[in-house]
């Protein structure tokens, strides 16, 4: 079970009191240019993600707390929170030396 | 190879069962093949042999980082069932479905399919209208598929709670009377066996670290049992897709998240169909050792740790003791996860690539085991022949761009 901290109102509690928003940080074309928005680009904002086995950068939202959205650095081989950052914030710098996933050995099937 | 028989039964069973020998071989990488298959699941592996029993092409690497069988294919409730409402993935899952009727003689490998019939229970009034309409879509692809009434529910599963005042009252349900399970480890054994017989060689313990793309074209793949050459590559690797797709440079519609699975303790007979409620998320047969084989939905967050999350668990649970109280002092065995790849349309990728001589067969999610038979065969057709097969076509990963989506999520909602 995830324990998650929600870095707006500081309640800390167990993953049933947050709801998951998925990846964050995925910029919506149609904002930027809306007359001129490839099939592509808009393909990649709806569908296409990174879905990267370690530092995942997401959304969750204290659902059962201040209702507010944050974002959060996880390791989804370790799931293992690195750091829960404001919503506004950019994602933060962190070092990639933790175990982002197996890397040639060592992986279970 | 040696052929399965009452006659080897019998030669066996007097020599005290020691002259039994190995199903399939257990390979080293050659420095060449016509075909890499990454993954041997139970897709992987119904695509080597089918390339090599359709398609006449035996000169087929099939890589594994782990052992056979052992990821999705092994953690799976076993479930097959075609009622689904597009027609494009009708006729994927028919096709599988009746693949899985014969498979067990062609492969000359007990897969232990059982066609007990399978029931997906409507507990609020949109359910019951939603698959009503899913049988007569059912009726006019031909595949056999009905409502039945809530007596005739409650006269197949007397275990069912039918009393009133329940928080979601059986109203009806579509019943697929072909539906059922098979032994999930058995179809990718038999796969296994009927592959290398052909030819196939399958290599376990040797994990893919790279794909060497020259010129837009796929050449070889390293693997830490060294680079192995071919010009016709395809990844089928579920939740590992995007790793596997990184390698080679493409970017793909697809998530990783995990599904659970759990088993109770062995009891007598209870329950001879298998049953699916959307509503309250999660499905339930009883094998032929006596446990319940219990799933329900994914849990929600991008995970690659095939460890499921306790609520997700509970949640199932929870849901299916309203409905059938008799499980509730039951204690649980056994509880895992498998990681799934889900796509935006919840329909699978069969597709080519933008790199050549490149394949993608996943996207899968919570549907795979159902599937295998199709999925190989189509897949096979689509590897040999270098264009997709007229069932794969609808598959293909180009819909995402041109937004024409087969969609299932809709149509199925959870247990999928």
């Amino acid at each position: 079970m995830l324990l998650i901290s929600c870095p707006v109102c500081g309640v800390e509690g167990d993953e049933t009191e947050f709801r998951y928003g998925g990846a964050a940080h995925i910029e919506r074309p149609a904002s930027l240019d809306p007359e001129n928005i490839s099939d592509e680009a808009q393909r990649d904002y709806l569908f296409i993600r990174k879905n990267p086995c370690g530092l995942h950068f997401e959304r969750w939202v204290c659902a059962r707390g201040c209702g507010k959205w944050f974002h959060a650095a996880r390791d989804t081989m370790t799931l293992e929170f690195k750091a829960f950052y404001a919503i506004t914030d950019q994602p933060p710098k962190l070092a990639e030396g933790a175990p982002a996933g197996p890397k040639g050995r060592g992986g279970r099937t | 190879m040696q052929r399965y028989s009452i006659f080897t039964l019998a030669r066996n069973a007097a020599n005290y069962h020691k002259g039994w020998g190995r199903a399939w071989r257990s390979a080293e990488p050659r420095a060449q093949y016509d075909v890499i298959i990454i993954g041997a699941g139970g897709h992987g592996l119904a695509t080597a042999y089918y390339l090599a029993k359709e398609h006449n092409i035996t000169s087929v690497a099939v890589v594994e980082k782990g052992w056979l069988g052992g990821g999705n294919t092994g953690r799976n409730t076993t479930i097959i069932r075609s009622n689904y409402l597009q027609d494009e993935s009708a006729a994927i899952y028919q096709l599988a479905h009746r693949l899985y009727e014969g498979l067990s003689q062609e492969l000359n490998f007990n897969i232990m399919f059982s066609p007990r019939g399978l029931m997906m229970l409507c507990q609020t009034e949109h359910e019951l209208r939603s698959m009503t309409r899913n049988a007569h879509a059912n009726r006019l692809f031909g595949i056999e598929s009905r409502m039945i009434s809530p007596k005739q529910v409650k006269k197949k599963v007397p275990i069912i709670n039918m009393s009133a005042g329940v928080r979601y009252p059986v109203l009806g349900a579509l019943y697929q009377p072909r539906g059922g399970t098979a032994r999930h480890d058995a179809v990718a054994w038999g796969y296994a066996r009927g592959a290398d017989m052909r030819g196939v060689d399958i290599i376990q313990n040797c994990e893919v670290t790279g794909i060497s793309v020259a010129r837009g074209r796929v050449n070889a793949v390293e693997t830490t049992k060294g680079r192995i050459r071919a010009s016709k590559v395809a990844i089928v690797t579920a939740g590992n897709t995007t790793r596997l797709t990184d390698m080679a440079g493409l970017r793909m519609p697809i998530e990783s998240v995990a599904l659970q699975a759990l088993v109770s303790e062995p009891i007598k007979p209870v329950l001879d169909v298998v049953i699916m409620a959307n509503t309250v998320h999660g499905y339930i047969s009883q094998s032929d050792k006596g446990e319940l084989v219990i799933g329900g939905g994914t849990d929600d967050y991008n995970n690659y740790s095939q460890r499921g999350s306790f609520p997700a668990l509970q949640h199932t649970v929870t849901a299916l003791v309203e409905t059938f109280p008799i499980i509730s002092r039951l204690k649980m065995l056994r509880q895992w996860a498998g990681i799934v790849d889900m796509t935006g349309d919840r329909s699978p990728i069969i597709s080519k690539t933008d790199v050549a001589g490149l394949f993608v067969n996943c996207g899968w999610g919570t549907g795979g085991f159902k599937s295998i038979p199709g999925s190989g065969f189509v897949f096979a057709d689509t590897i040999a022949n270098d264009r997709p097969h007229p069932i794969a076509e609808p598959f293909s990963i180009d819909r995402f761009l041109e937004g024409r989506f087969v969609d299932e999520s809709v149509a199925a909602g959870v247990a999928h």
